[in-house]
């Protein structure tokens, strides 16, 4: 008994919660994969991540917007139009960036943290001029609103249970691509030694520019997902980028899996304490609790094993 | 003044009397009391100059020393301004009128110690330092740096903020701690008592900068460069780095702790939109834009952009943000040295050819070709 609550009760809330938590989850897990792609197979910090997120939002948004408009017969499936427009969108406009940016400062990420964040500025004005400082939201097909019950207490939502579907495709999708295609073995090749990468024939700075696309293009799938729980606006991706940072971080940089099970710890504490604390206070204790055991732990949970 | 060359003395001599002179009588009082906003970020700025030019320890989180020191300033004055006279038309008289609309009933334990201007003085420092003692030693002795470290403080500050919006009755929310009126009796809300603030805290920051550049001449300073540019090399050589490394970021926390609580004082407020991460990551840039590596050039740094704030949003609204991000990546890519790096680049020379004397001790800090990137380095 705690609190009050049996421990039939107990066990549904958690269920419950966490189910509502996935979709928090799978924002989190494309998130933190386009970081994770990026910073821990790169080295770059980019703090301009929320904003390719946002730009994926918009994207959804206009698509929403488009079929409302032309098609509104196939208006049930404008959200898997959404998903790969927001992916080509953010992802071309990360590599641009990347030519544009941050090849320049490679060698210093300090900077490239700097350059980002003066970058996201940049986005977010953008945004509040094409877009208005107002917050939009979308409509979501009536099939996708429903929830299934799996028992009498727990109830599971259905966009959900899709978003989850569409997390779980790109993450399997990522490490097959990094660790079992040619592609993502030139990747790793770059990351280990570039100077021998380069040796060897890659071509490194091709391989930067797409692996930089990637990672900004699943960011701009999780604006996709963040439109079912939340309405976009400018600065919406802000709130974001710290906690991607830290489910990187806390997963161990540069370990996929490490990645998806920090973000599911994380997003799951989360709401499962805010059925008990306020949503602020939920926040703070699971922040200071990463930062404490990443205190403790400082290379992350999981650890790629790699002879320097 | 052994640690100054005759450079230093002109140059510091040129900035106390443009701050201590020719602003108060060139500037109308409002206009002084925003430039003595501006300047309290100098502060800040002076110590990411030691902590980030100096030692490469990039830190996102300065933002939460500052608040931490401009929310002592803030309880002390609060305290002040709600005797029990003031405050009798609350249903709980004598503490603070957003802890009584929370219904709260009793001053919680962390206040108490704000009744006394004393211990509020020394909590200034104090509170920021040994927090940053505390992340400083956690982090530093496990050899965790650069990108980690800086992830880690902006973590800080996210929850810094999040803390203090969330326990409104405690720290007065998103709206801050406001109405302050007096510091042990003194109105500090006239232009006079603005004016006075305004000297004081002209001359504490040329204090602090004169502090600064001691620790920066020192033998200390120099092992902290060491350590920025070849970290293994000085612990090789038998230095215990994370303890350098706590002690400068413990001096930053402490310098942006000071500037908070004159920031309270001159502009009779505090509140947490000063604390989170997008003002830490602003009071980088006025570090970077100054120059990372010149405690002057951090000082102008901070007064330059932060005049250019107030005077494009009063023009353009529209435009500050797209100019401060332009500005970011500018910076970062064309000027890694920033204003200081224009200045010894072009008119230190000709200086030195038009005034020869000035030159005659050679000054004890060159400049990195590429300052303050030392990779993560988790081992």
């Amino acid at each position: 008994m705690l609190m009050g609550y049996s421990f039939g009760d107990l066990g549904s809330i958690m269920a419950m919660q966490g189910f509502a938590g996935l979709i928090l989850f799978s924002v989190f897990v494309l998130m933190a994969l386009g970081l994770a792609v990026i910073f821990g197979q790169m080295g770059v910090i980019n703090m301009a991540h929320g904003e390719f997120m946002i730009l994926g939002a918009y994207v959804t948004f206009l698509t929403s917007r488009l079929f409302t408009t032309t098609l509104p017969g196939a208006f049930g499936a404008y959200f898997f139009v959404a998903v790969v427009l927001a992916f080509c969108a953010a992802g071309l406009a990360g590599m641009a960036v990347e030519w544009l940016l941050i090849r320049h400062l490679y060698r210093r990420p300090l900077d490239t943290l700097l350059a980002t964040w003066g970058l996201s500025l940049i986005l977010q004005q953008v945004y509040r001029s094409v877009f208005g400082a107002r917050e939009v939201g979308v409509d979501q097909p009536d099939w996708m609103m429903g929830a299934a019950s799996l028992s009498d207490s727990i109830q599971i939502p259905i966009n959900g249970l899709i978003v989850m579907a569409l997390t779980t495709l790109i993450a399997v999708g990522v490490y097959l691509l990094i660790f079992r295609l040619g592609w993502g073995k030139q990747i790793r090749a770059v990351v280990q030694n570039r100077a021998m990468a380069g040796a060897v024939g890659i071509d490194t700075e091709r391989v930067d520019r797409l692996t930089f696309g990637l990672g900004c293009g699943i960011a701009g799938v999780a604006g996709s997902a963040f439109t079912m729980i939340g309405s976009t606006s400018p600065t919406a991706g802000q709130l974001y980028i710290v906690d991607a940072f830290l489910v990187v971080v806390f997963g161990g940089a540069g370990s996929l899996v490490g990645t998806v099970a920090s973000a599911f710890t994380i997003s799951q504490a989360r709401s499962t304490l805010e059925f008990f604390l306020s949503g602020s206070m939920a926040q703070v204790v699971v922040l200071l609790t990463v930062v404490g055991i990443l205190m403790l732990r400082p290379q992350g949970l999981f650890v790629l094993k790699v002879r320097r | 003044m052994g640690f100054l060359n005759r450079k230093d003395i002109l140059f510091i001599g040129l900035l106390a009397t443009l701050v201590l002179v020719v602003l108060p009588l060139g500037l109308e009082p409002f206009r002084l009391n925003l430039v003595g906003k501006y300047l309290t970020y100098g502060f800040v700025a002076l110590g990411l100059v030691l902590c980030w030019g100096d030692a490469g320890i990039l830190s996102l989180g300065q933002g939460v020393f500052f608040g931490l020191g401009g929310y002592c300033m803030a309880m002390f004055l609060k305290l002040e301004a709600s005797t029990p006279e003031a405050t009798k038309i609350q249903s709980t008289p004598g503490i603070p009128d957003f802890m009584d609309w929370n219904q709260i009933t009793e001053l919680p334990l962390f206040w108490r110690p704000f009744h006394s201007l004393g211990l509020t003085l020394v909590a200034i420092p104090l509170v920021p330092a040994l927090l940053a003692l505390l992340v400083g030693f956690a982090m530093f002795k496990r050899r965790v740096g650069g990108t980690y470290f800086a992830i880690i403080t902006q973590a800080m500050a996210a929850i810094l903020t999040i803390l203090i919006i969330g326990q409104q009755g405690y720290t007065g929310g998103v709206n801050g701690i406001t109405d302050l009126r007096t510091l042990n009796g003194w109105d500090i809300r006239t232009d006079h008592a603005r004016t006075v603030l305004y000297f004081v805290n002209g001359g504490l920051l040329v204090a602090c900068l004169l502090l600064g550049q001691y620790v920066r001449r020192s033998k200390l300073g120099r092992i902290l460069v060491a350590m920025r540019d070849k970290e293994d090399r000085v612990r090789f050589s038998g230095y215990a780095v994370a303890d350098f490394k706590i002690f400068v970021f413990c001096f930053a926390a402490a310098l942006a702790g000071i500037g908070g609580a004159m920031f309270t004082l001159q502009v009779g407020f505090m509140s947490p939109s000063f604390v989170g991460i997008v003002p830490s990551i602003e009071m980088v840039i006025f570090c970077a834009v100054g120059g990372r590596t010149s405690l002057l050039g951090a000082v102008y740094g901070a007064l330059a952009v932060n005049w250019a704030r107030t005077a494009l949003s009063e023009a353009f609204p529209e435009l500050w943000l797209l100019a401060l991000g332009s500005l970011f990546i500018l910076v970062v890519v064309a000027f890694p040295d920033g204003l200081a790096g224009v200045y010894r680049k072009t008119f230190d020379p000709a200086l030195d050819r038009l005034l020869p004397w000035l030159r005659r001790r050679p000054a004890a800090h060159p400049p990195a070709v590429l300052p303050g990137a030392p990779v993560a380095s988790v081992e």
